[in-house]
């Protein structure tokens, strides 16, 4: 679970960059673009939370502390 | 909200707050690293740079001076906090009292709160300039200092509410989430001027070189703002943070350190926000101004979502909140110093109350440099002074802490260094004209050696050791 939650963090990140990239090379609309890195904001939001800052600092995962 | 939530976050905030830490719990360097990248990307980044382009810096001179003047906080972070902080491994606050004494730190606490209050102030209403796109919101101008209507004092009255509920109930939430939205954040900065100059027409490096200097930094001020120049630069990029290096601040997290060297892994966080992050965000307003010609309008929101669209709304949105918070919850503790019976929810809550009323005045944005350049230079002369009782007082013959050593809760040679450094200063600026930008430099000698010869009269080490 914890791999797919970082998949879907790194695909938000890749639709955060790329398309300014692509419209940057003229291979984009702005609309687009725009429309692109929303939906890459919002799969950052919905799965970055769950697996950032989720580990104690000896490594013991968070759920183990009370 | 519970009270046992907000003991556990006063008593996770405060932790070692009188002692030196332990070695077992000093942290590596990678601790650093993410930290100070993650700090200095924040909602002040979408105005400093902005602010730059309105002020006229030429292309040439703006590249250079960042670098220049970022390496030397870096150094001033490497070389001068952090060996302090491995060595006496104590917090700001604590180490201050014992150089200077409790009355004087309270003095310290509460021009630290005020000056928090107003940084988050101007946080919100940063914040403000992106919530109050989908309602039309009349936006401020570079020349504003009142509000201009009632719709912003009701956006920023009721963001500023949800801010200090939100400070009240958890700081440690807010703290993650920013470091959570971090990564994206670097991103966006990175795509706004990726974004921006495809927009002004770069296709290659001769016409990037091109349009940085005629189009984005060209050099003329727009109208009402002073000119800066390669040395504004340089000193604002210096000390921007001058309250967290040569003031100090960090030593209360360098202190965690496990090597004194961490210090220059402050790099990390300059090169990215206080060098990317305000380029980026001044080709964001250089567009803006080429669409919008000859428009006074100055609202980091909507200058984001014209380039970037929602997300760049949210972005802002984001890192005004995410600097905004704890600065607001900082304060709540620089105040409970002051007032440690009151509770901390209800420090926070008149805290907040105060931001909110500071986040109406426009001003509060329109003169963030030199807010920012104010703040550091109301708090360097305390940094001085713990420099100089570290380094000196050996050396110069007088005895270090020497509130502590001599059990007084206030020394009058801080007080005098803190007081007459800032009479100092005030002068260069009103009988010199030299700007607020460039006063921290002599001021910090000045402060050293004020307190060096009052230190040798009021506690000799000669007296001390009879």
């Amino acid at each position: 679970m914890k791999n797919l939650l970082k998949i879907g963090s790194f695909l938000g990140l890749l639709l955060t960059i790329v398309p300014p990239i692509t419209f940057f090379m003229g291979n984009s609309e702005l609309s687009q673009m725009k429309w692109t890195m929303g939906i890459g904001m919002v799969l950052w939001f919905v799965t970055a939370p769950f697996w950032i800052n989720k580990k104690r600092e000896d490594g013991r995962p968070k759920t183990e502390e009370n | 909200m519970s009270n046992r939530l907000l003991k556990k976050i006063v008593g996770e905030t405060n932790e070692y707050e009188r002692t030196p830490i332990p070695g077992a719990s000093l942290k590596g360097g990678k601790s650093f690293l993410g930290m100070y990248a993650g700090e200095h990307t924040a909602g002040t980044e979408f105005v400093i740079g902005p602010l730059f382009v309105a002020h006229g810096v030429a292309a040439g001179d703006l590249v250079l001076g960042l670098l220049i003047g970022n390496l030397l906080a870096v150094l001033s972070w490497g070389l001068i906090t952090g060996p302090i902080a491995a060595s006496k491994r104590m917090t700001l606050y604590y180490q201050l009292e014992r150089i200077a004494g409790k009355n004087l730190v309270r003095w310290y606490n509460l021009v630290n709160a005020l000056m928090f209050c107003f940084l988050a102030g101007s946080m919100i209403a940063v914040s403000a300039t992106a919530v109050g796109i989908p309602f039309d919101l009349e936006m401020p101008t570079l020349t504003d200092w009142l509000p201009r209507t009632p719709g912003w004092i009701v956006t920023v009255l009721v963001m500023g509410a949800v801010i200090t509920l939100v400070a009240i109930q958890g700081y440690n939430q807010v703290s993650k989430f920013a470091n959570i939205m971090s990564p994206w954040m670097i991103l966006i900065f990175i795509a706004a001027a990726i974004v921006g100059l495809a927009q002004l027409g770069v296709g290659s490096f001769e016409s990037l070189s091109t349009i940085a200097q005629e189009v984005i930094w060209n050099g003329v001020p727009l109208a009402g703002m002073s000119k800066f120049t390669i040395w504004h630069i340089i000193f604002f990029a210096w000390f921007c943070n001058m309250a967290m290096h040569i003031g100090m601040s960090d030593l209360t997290i360098l202190r965690y350190a496990k090597s004194w060297t961490y210090g220059f892994y402050s790099f990390a966080g300059v090169f990215l926000g206080h060098f990317v992050a305000w380029i980026a965000s001044g080709i964001l307003y250089s567009v803006f101004l080429q669409v919008n010609t000859a428009s006074q309008e100055f609202a980091p929101g909507a200058i984001a979502y014209q380039t970037l669209g929602i997300a760049g709304a949210i972005c802002v949105v984001i890192a005004g909140w995410t600097t905004a918070n704890p600065t607001i919850y900082r304060a709540g503790l620089a105040l409970q110093g002051i007032f440690p019976k009151v509770p901390t929810w209800k420090i926070t809550a008149i805290v907040g109350g105060i931001t909110s009323l500071a986040a109406c005045f426009p001003a509060l944005v329109m003169k963030l440099l030199d807010f920012v350049a104010l703040y550091g230079l109301l708090l360097m002369p305390m940094g001085a002074v713990i420099f100089a009782d570290f380094y000196f007082s050996k050396k110069m013959g007088f005895q270090s802490e020497g509130a502590l050593n001599s059990k007084s809760d206030f020394s009058v040679p801080a007080l005098l260094s803190w007081v007459l450094t800032l009479v100092f200063c005030l002068g260069l600026n009103f009988f010199y004209g030299v700007e607020i930008f460039f006063l921290g430099l002599p001021g910090w000698f000045v402060a050293v050696a004020i307190f060096v010869v009052l230190s040798r009269m009021k506690y000799p080490l000669a007296k001390s050791l009879a």
